[in-house]
């Protein structure tokens, strides 16, 4: 390791609010250049909110940052690339229909007097494939030919076409398969050798004992332990330091496991669906709450929106009641009392011009039509009634459900499964973008749900929720339930252990 | 933050929480007692009509009344009393009949997210289908609801398979009507052999449509009717609610349990019944059927469901703003026509008009936003 003592970069107290919730209260993080830091924590402990302070998409509230030595406020993304700052999200930027040699020169494209100068371009996409390893990919390949592996590549030379000295990755492991990943850490030590420090962002613990060399760990938007070794600290310190919350969020109180009734509602057989998950089984009675926990991109929002019928199973069954659902039909599985809240609230559940009342309806019309005639009166009163009992804010509903706050859009989401009766509940990240106050409601209601015989699933990324809400948690890694358990035996170390052993080699 | 700014690509509209709303949904948000007592129990009649009229929908309405009001003070100072006059404002609503029916069926099938550029054509080749039908020998003794049949029947199997090929197929909408387009209209031109058919013994035919019911011609009331029903169907029934969703967003319709390609599949046939009964209409007035019928008539219907406030993108429209956007439209051809101007410059006109229509909306929306 030829990293020096004096930090490349310096972040000292950092804090960003935004509406109600403040997502760091205070970080401190020291890279050194040519070493490979490893930010360690959560979801929700801010690792996200972090980085896009890092690469100036957001701007902190307080704090400094020190980059080389001298105090640094970038303006936005382009003066942190600029001074040296490039970012790789999840989520890869790259022009499909593109080469790669135009998708690393995006933007600021070679050229004389207005003319594309692309064997310039190429060349020096070749050079820049070769300092990463990769000079098997060609410079006039379409970038949409190549594989996730590949274009993650693309996506770093595209960020060394400028003069880097800082590259954060977030998570590039999680679309890359093993032999992919042991390309990526190739590439990752290249680049250190070369003195290019690296924020290395992953919830695989064995692959931060491979590449890294300090931790950083954040929990609920603060530091709680900088410039750990990353080989030698042992497993339990980390997860004891990643876990434990300050902020308690306040769950109903769970009912004895006697007066779960017997009768199984939601039966799930062997669903699988092609490279995603297989072999998922799960059984949920009438009246339990049963909890899917596991990182993003583990198969769990698929396996809720498969027994929904929204993606069609490859294999496997779905039965509500003992009666056996149509494949990918999400009529048929309405029909039969299943209903969704989806991840994605705004673009997978609501109509958000559309007035409270339509939201809540939606899935109930014909119960307000006769003929096709729309009850008017009739559809509004229920609605009102609906959301005066679980506290809509602010109240009305031909208010456009766009103006409502996300804890009372996911309030809407639910009254209109609530309306329509479910026998089954999915529900995907009920708490996403809710504050603390409303997330206390929305727990209590699932519950109440649960109380009245439905049989609910609920995933979420926050194992705290997942242990707080659930009787039965199960544990998703890579496509495969691991383990089940009643969530009173088993705790939130024992769950991260599980979540986050990543695959044996 | 990107987040508050890539939400609505919706042709560079504005933001505010209540511009997307379907006026009817949704009242103002006043927050007072009045509004909320409105809600508990909605006053009968005319006073919940006024709640309505508090919404911005009320300004893009009146945006296009100013806009029509303008037309017709430049009719009256340049052709006096040849404008201002009944037998004018008849004749102007007798050529919206056409225009006016299609495009009630356009709306629908915007406002579910879709598009139909084979609405012309489609009103061609039902005009020649039904009048091939009226003139075989086998028919001379049928009724004359034949030829209404026949077309509104070719004009539903034309949407059929438009919304066959794009729900089912997943064609874009744009191709597989444009592809309709083109070949609705060869197949008029086949089964036609390029020439006009002239229709002239259905008696009951033209007495029918001839009849000046309290003295308006039977086309208006027709073009009226199919208004009527297209409003209530749009915002009383769940065809037209599920209409919305499918077209405001797709994915969370879906989710919610509607059946989307089914519904898209109805808005298609529905705008192709429409054209068959444009097509009927065009028969009466003109007495032939003909390839050439309905020529460019589907980028005039667009324009007018486009100017009457419906959002090109889906989810949000109006059936009143369409009628309004075709008046506009039959109005300034009929002043051009009095002042015996030549055609290219009524289409420049056009062409500023619908641009200025959308801009004097635009502006009276935000107008209402910051008071």
């Amino acid at each position: 390791m030829n990293t020096s003592d004096a930090p490349l970069l310096q972040v000292r107290g950092i804090v960003k609010e935004f509406p109600g919730v403040r997502a760091l209260g205070g970080v401190d993080l020291d890279v050194r250049a040519g070493e490979v830091h490893c930010l360690l924590g959560q979801n929700g402990a801010g690792k996200s909110t972090m980085i896009k302070i890092l690469s100036a998409s957001y701007i902190p509230d307080e704090g400094t940052i020190t980059w080389k030595g001298e105090p640094a406020k970038f303006g936005s993304p382009q003066a942190a690339i600029n001074a040296g700052i490039a970012t790789i999200y999840q989520e890869l930027d790259l022009v499909d229909g593109l080469t790669v040699a135009e998708n690393v020169f995006l933007g600021h494209e070679l050229s004389s007097v207005g003319f594309s100068r692309r064997a310039a371009a190429n060349k020096r996409t070749r050079e820049i494939l070769a300092r990463l390893g990769h000079s098997e990919i060609s410079p006039t390949r379409l970038v949409g030919e190549l594989s996730p592996a590949g274009q993650q590549v693309v996506s770093m030379a595209r960020a060394l076409s400028h003069e880097v000295d800082l590259l954060i990755l977030d998570e590039p492991s999680a679309v890359l398969d093993h032999g992919e990943v042991e390309n990526l850490f190739r590439v990752v030590k290249n680049l250190t050798e070369q003195g290019v420090a690296i924020v290395y962002i992953s919830h695989r613990l064995e692959e931060i004992r491979e590449i890294g060399d300090r931790i950083t760990v954040l929990k609920d938007g603060s530091t709680v332990a900088t410039g750990l070794p990353a080989k030698s600290t042992p497993t339990a310190d980390l997860i004891k330091l990643m876990t434990g919350r300050n902020i308690e969020y306040v769950f109903p109180q769970r009912d004895d496991a006697a007066q779960v009734a017997d009768d199984v509602v939601l039966e799930v057989r062997d669903l699988a669906l092609d490279g995603v998950f297989s072999g998922v089984d799960m059984t949920v009675r009438a009246g339990e709450i049963v909890g899917l926990a596991g990182l993003v991109g583990a198969g769990r929002s698929e396996i809720l929106e498969t027994i929904y019928g929204a993606r069609r199973a490859t294999s496997g069954t779905v039965s509500v009641d003992g009666k056996r659902l149509r494949r990918g039909a999400v009529d048929a599985a309405v029909k039969a009392g299943i209903g969704l809240a989806p991840e994605e609230r705004k673009s997978q559940g609501l109509l958000l011009d559309q007035a409270v009342a339509t939201n809540i309806t939606v899935s109930s019309l014909n119960r307000f039509s006769r003929l096709g005639f729309i009850d008017r009166s009739g559809e509004k009163a229920r609605s009102i009634e609906l959301t005066e009992s679980l506290d809509v804010r602010p109240t009305g509903v031909t208010r456009a459900v766009r103006t409502l706050s996300g804890g009372n859009q996911q309030k809407v989401v639910l009254a209109r499964w609530l309306l329509r009766g479910c026998r089954v509940l999915l529900l995907d990240e009920p708490t996403r973008g809710v504050d603390v106050g409303a997330r206390a409601e929305i727990y209590k209601l699932i519950r109440s749900l649960a109380d009245s015989g439905v049989a609910v699933v609920v995933v979420s990324s926050e194992v705290e929720e997942v242990l707080g809400l659930a009787d039965r948690v199960l544990v998703v890694r890579e496509g495969r339930v691991v383990h089940e358990a009643a969530a009173a035996h088993i705790d939130e170390s024992r769950v991260l252990d599980l979540v986050m052993e990543g695959t044996p080699a | 933050m990107t987040d508050s700014t890539t939400e609505r690509p919706d042709l560079g509209k504005t933001t505010d929480p209540h511009e997307g709303v379907d006026p009817v949904d949704v009242l103002p948000e006043t927050g007072g007692t009045d509004s909320s007592q409105a809600m508990v129990a909605p006053a009968p009649g005319g006073s919940d009509f006024m709640t309505r009229l508090g919404d911005t929908g009320f300004f893009r309405i009146a945006g296009l009344a100013v806009v029509l009001l303008v037309i017709a003070i430049v009719g009256t100072v340049t052709a006096g009393d040849r404008f201002l006059d009944v037998n004018n404002f008849l004749t102007i609503l007798k050529l919206s009949a056409v225009l006016g029916v299609v495009s009630v069926g356009m709306t629908f099938v915007i406002i579910g997210g879709g598009i139909d550029l084979s609405v012309g054509a489609v009103v061609a080749l039902s005009s020649v289908w039904a009048t091939t039908v009226a003139t075989q020998d086998m028919a001379r003794d049928s009724h004359w609801l034949l030829i209404l049949l026949a077309a509104v029947a070719v004009g539903a199997v034309a949407g059929l398979i438009n919304g066959v090929l794009i729900a089912y197929g997943k064609v874009v909408a744009f191709i597989a009507t444009l592809a309709m387009l083109v070949g609705a209209r060869a197949l008029a031109e086949n089964i036609s052999d390029n020439r006009t058919q002239i229709v002239s013994d259905m008696p009951g035919f033209y007495d029918f449509f001839g009849a000046e019911p309290l003295g308006i011609p039977m086309t208006v009331w027709v073009f009226a009717l199919v208004a009527v029903i297209g409003w209530v169907l749009l915002n009383r029934t769940t065809f037209g609610r599920r209409t919305f969703a499918v077209g405001g967003n797709p994915e969370a319709a879906r989710l919610a349990g509607i059946n989307v390609r089914r519904h898209t599949v109805l808005l298609y046939v529905l705008v192709g019944v429409c054209a068959g009964l444009a097509a009927v209409l065009l028969i009466a007035r003109t007495t032939t059927g003909n390839s050439a019928h309905g020529e460019l008539l589907e980028l005039d219907a667009i324009a007018a469901v486009v100017i009457g406030g419906t959002l090109l993108a889906g989810g949000r429209g109006t059936i009143t703003g369409t009628v309004l956007g075709v008046l506009i439209f039959t109005t300034l051809t009929n002043v051009f026509t009095l002042n015996n101007r030549p055609p290219s410059e009524q289409d420049l006109l056009k062409g500023a008009v619908i641009v200025a229509a959308v801009l004097l909306q635009q502006w009276l929306a935000s107008r209402k936003r910051t008071t």
